[in-house]
């Protein structure tokens, strides 16, 4: 076991892919003499070398691009784009062939990719360096879109990206790069994409969330004296739709949290599902505390946009009242 | 159309070396400018240096947030072009842009407040650093998205030679000018950009502020034919020039001619404008990537000793008028940070305004104001 930062538990997973399967190569604007904007890639140039940990021009429908056309030939790349924001650029590439290729060539072709990207607010960065975009590649059938929320789970989910045979988009909340340390096992292991975490059981109540919301959420609970069961959903989609239905037909009452817009957010997609198959269960209306249908702002105005506990509380108060 | 283009000879076949005679043009266009021209021109840069300084101590205590690009280094190439071009031709560029603005005009305390992300700043506050916008001076942004402003210079350009010609009628009488890193060179929408101002004669120069680094890449690491970008606007039928930007004076004799042909030829042109930038790509850049060395050869060859170097030689300035100048812009800066700071944060209501024309109607119902209204006191307290 070694106690790591997400970042670390990432540098871990890539290092160990990388030294299993030499078909994982990674590429990327400053990812190897300057170990990547946020140092997730440090020292990975230097051990594995330019061939395999590539300085691309600054050109993020070049990297995505080129990736795909690296996955359709049988390596298994891992470019990184610095800021979700940057997957504008990328977005043609991703959307338009990496997630429709296999569907295409009825799967002669296929991209296993796994995007890189650091996303969602919390360190006072503006729009498109802040942004919550999961819900966009969500719905784009093709693409499997992941979001850790702890070190372990970004260990263990990385690698089961690099090892799945279509394209993820594999988001990294930098708000808790380094927020704080869990134990990892420094041996290799995966946690399947589209199984949820249940962080702590609860009987009053379900709350969803992901990313670095989940900590928000811990911290509503851990204020709330309730009992209230959390679960991480760690992919967005495939979305683990089972365990939190489960959860709900048990409590009959849940909360969702992300920090993306509220409005076609997918929180959205989450509350119809319960509402589809929870429907006698539900003792509540689903509720959703999520930012905000404008644009990502500033710092000054960042804690407001993003859910806090506060927030979290009184969505938790009025669904325990209803 | 074919007439030769103007072609300043400070350029150099080595990438982001500065020549080493430089700044001795041979045009010499600068150096016929009144006196008091070239002082204010050095105070602009005066200006902009300080004002990066102080950005540099506000960030470093948190005064500012986000992501920070200075432009120390580079102060000869924005205050130049600006006055090489009118008041009213269109400017644009990425995200190192404070320099532009003040060279622009823009208030130094409305650049400094919307770093601090207060209302007070050109963007409300809610824009930050890489979002430096100000209609009145004709500058377009500011624009954080590597590249994205170049089409955008383009159809700035199109607009206004739509309206000179086809709406009145007339002669295109605009030149834009959109500045742009050396990474954005590999950029696709760079290239779509160029290819339409080729197309149709559009009036723009795109600048290209060559300080050499595409963030930690070196140009040579990351861009083909850097020893000759020249070849890159030869692509699309533009002229090129090449500049050295760390000579205001060489920026003004390459940049003048230029954008008076541009205006008057109503073609686009292209200039790789070797510059360096003396700090990192942002804050939190070690700069790992290149040596001290390296940056103290550029350092020695400051834009801003050079022109105070050339304007004693001419007698223009003392040591006591040089003094005073100093003491008059670090003052300015002062003012502007404690202006910055007095400045209150954006309401919350800010959030949910100039998202669109009808700043409530479109959200009733989902989010917000109702939220707010319900509870001010709550969501509204301001925590930070």
């Amino acid at each position: 076991m070694a106690n790591l930062t997400l970042v670390q538990a990432i540098n871990l997973a890539l290092v160990q892919e990388m030294e299993k399967d030499d078909r994982v190569i990674l590429l990327g604007e400053d990812v190897g003499l300057n170990g990547g904007v946020f140092r997730v890639t440090e020292g990975l140039h230097k051990r594995f070398g330019g061939n395999r940990v590539v300085d691309t021009p600054l050109a993020e429908s070049g990297i995505i691009g080129t990736s795909i056309g690296l996955a359709m030939n049988g390596l298994r790349p891992v470019p990184e784009i610095q800021f979700e924001g940057f997957l504008g650029p990328a977005y043609d590439q991703l959307c338009s062939h990496a997630a429709r290729m296999r569907s295409r060539t009825r799967s002669a072709f296929t991209v296993p990719l796994t995007v890189r990207v650091p996303v969602g607010g919390g360190i006072h960065a503006p729009e498109l360096h802040s942004d919550s975009p999961e819900a966009i590649y969500a719905h784009t059938p093709g693409i499997k879109v992941v979001m850790p929320a702890s070190p372990y789970d970004a260990k263990g989910l990385l690698i089961a990206s690099i090892r799945d045979p279509d394209p993820v988009i594999f988001f990294e909340p930098k708000r808790i790069y380094r927020a704080f340390r869990e134990d990892v096992p420094e041996d290799e292991y995966t946690i399947p994409i589209g199984k949820a975490r249940v962080v702590c059981e609860g009987e009053e109540m379900t709350m969803v969330s992901w990313g670095a919301s989940v900590v928000q959420c811990m911290q509503a609970i851990e204020a709330s004296n309730r009992s209230i069961e959390l679960i991480d959903l760690r992919t967005i989609f495939p979305m683990d739709i089972d365990t939190v239905t489960a959860s709900v037909k048990k409590t009959g009452r849940v909360v969702i949290v992300h920090e993306a817009p509220k409005t076609a957010g997918f929180g959205a997609e989450i509350a119809t599902r319960i509402t589809e198959e929870c429907f006698l269960h539900l003792e509540a209306p689903p509720q959703r505390v999520t930012g905000f249908d404008t644009t990502m702002p500033y710092y000054k105005l960042e804690l407001e946009y993003m859910p806090d506990a506060q927030r979290i509380a009184k969505a938790i108060e009025e669904t325990a009242a209803y | 159309m074919t007439r030769t283009l103007p072609v300043s000879d400070a350029g150099s076949t080595r990438p982001n070396a500065v020549p080493a005679k430089a700044g001795t043009s041979r045009r010499g266009l600068a150096e016929q400018l009144p006196a008091e021209t070239l002082v204010g021109w050095l105070r602009d840069m005066m200006l902009i240096r300080e004002f990066e300084v102080r950005t540099m101590q506000a960030y470093q205590d948190k005064k500012i947030g986000g992501f920070c690009h200075v432009y120390i280094g580079q102060e000869a190439v924005a205050v130049g072009c600006t006055a090489a071009a009118a008041p009213t031709d269109p400017m644009v560029t990425a995200y190192r842009d404070h320099g532009h603005a003040l060279a622009r005009g823009m208030d130094p305390r409305h650049c400094m407040a919307e770093m601090f992300g207060r209302i007070g700043g050109c963007a409300k506050g809610k824009g930050g650093s890489m979002h430096m916008f100000d209609k009145a001076h004709h500058l377009y942004g500011g624009h954080g998205i590597v590249g994205a402003q170049t089409p955008l210079g383009a159809g700035l350009a199109f607009a206004t030679k739509y309206w000179d010609e086809v709406v009145n009628g007339g002669r295109s009488r605009s030149v834009t000018l959109c500045f742009l890193g050396d990474g954005a060179l590999n950029q696709g929408a760079f290239h779509e950009a160029m290819n339409l101002a080729g197309l149709m004669n559009l009036p723009v120069i795109y600048v290209v502020e060559n300080n050499g680094y595409s963030m930690g890449t070196a140009i040579g690491r990351g861009t083909t034919m850097a020893h000759d970008l020249s070849v890159k606007a030869a692509a699309y039928g533009i002229e090129a020039v090449v500049v050295d930007g760390m000579d205001v004076l060489a920026v003004y004799d390459g940049m003048k001619p230029l954008v008076d042909w541009c205006r008057e030829e109503c073609r686009p042109a292209f200039v790789d404008m070797r510059t360096y930038r003396y700090k990192g790509h942002s804050m939190s850049d070690p700069r790992k990537y290149r040596t001290r060395d390296e940056e103290e050869r550029f350092e020695s060859e400051d834009p801003i000793d050079r022109l105070v170097g050339h304007l004693e030689r001419r007698k223009a300035l003392d040591k006591e008028s040089l003094a005073e100048l100093n003491r008059d812009v670090k003052q300015q800066v002062r003012d502007s940070v404690k202006w910055a700071e007095a400045s209150p944060p954006p309401p919350i209501e800010e959030l949910f305004t100039d998202v669109y024309v009808d700043e409530w109607g479109p959200y009733r119902g989902t989010s917000l104001p109702e939220m707010l209204r319900e509870d001010a006191g709550d969501a509204g307290s301001g925590k930070q």
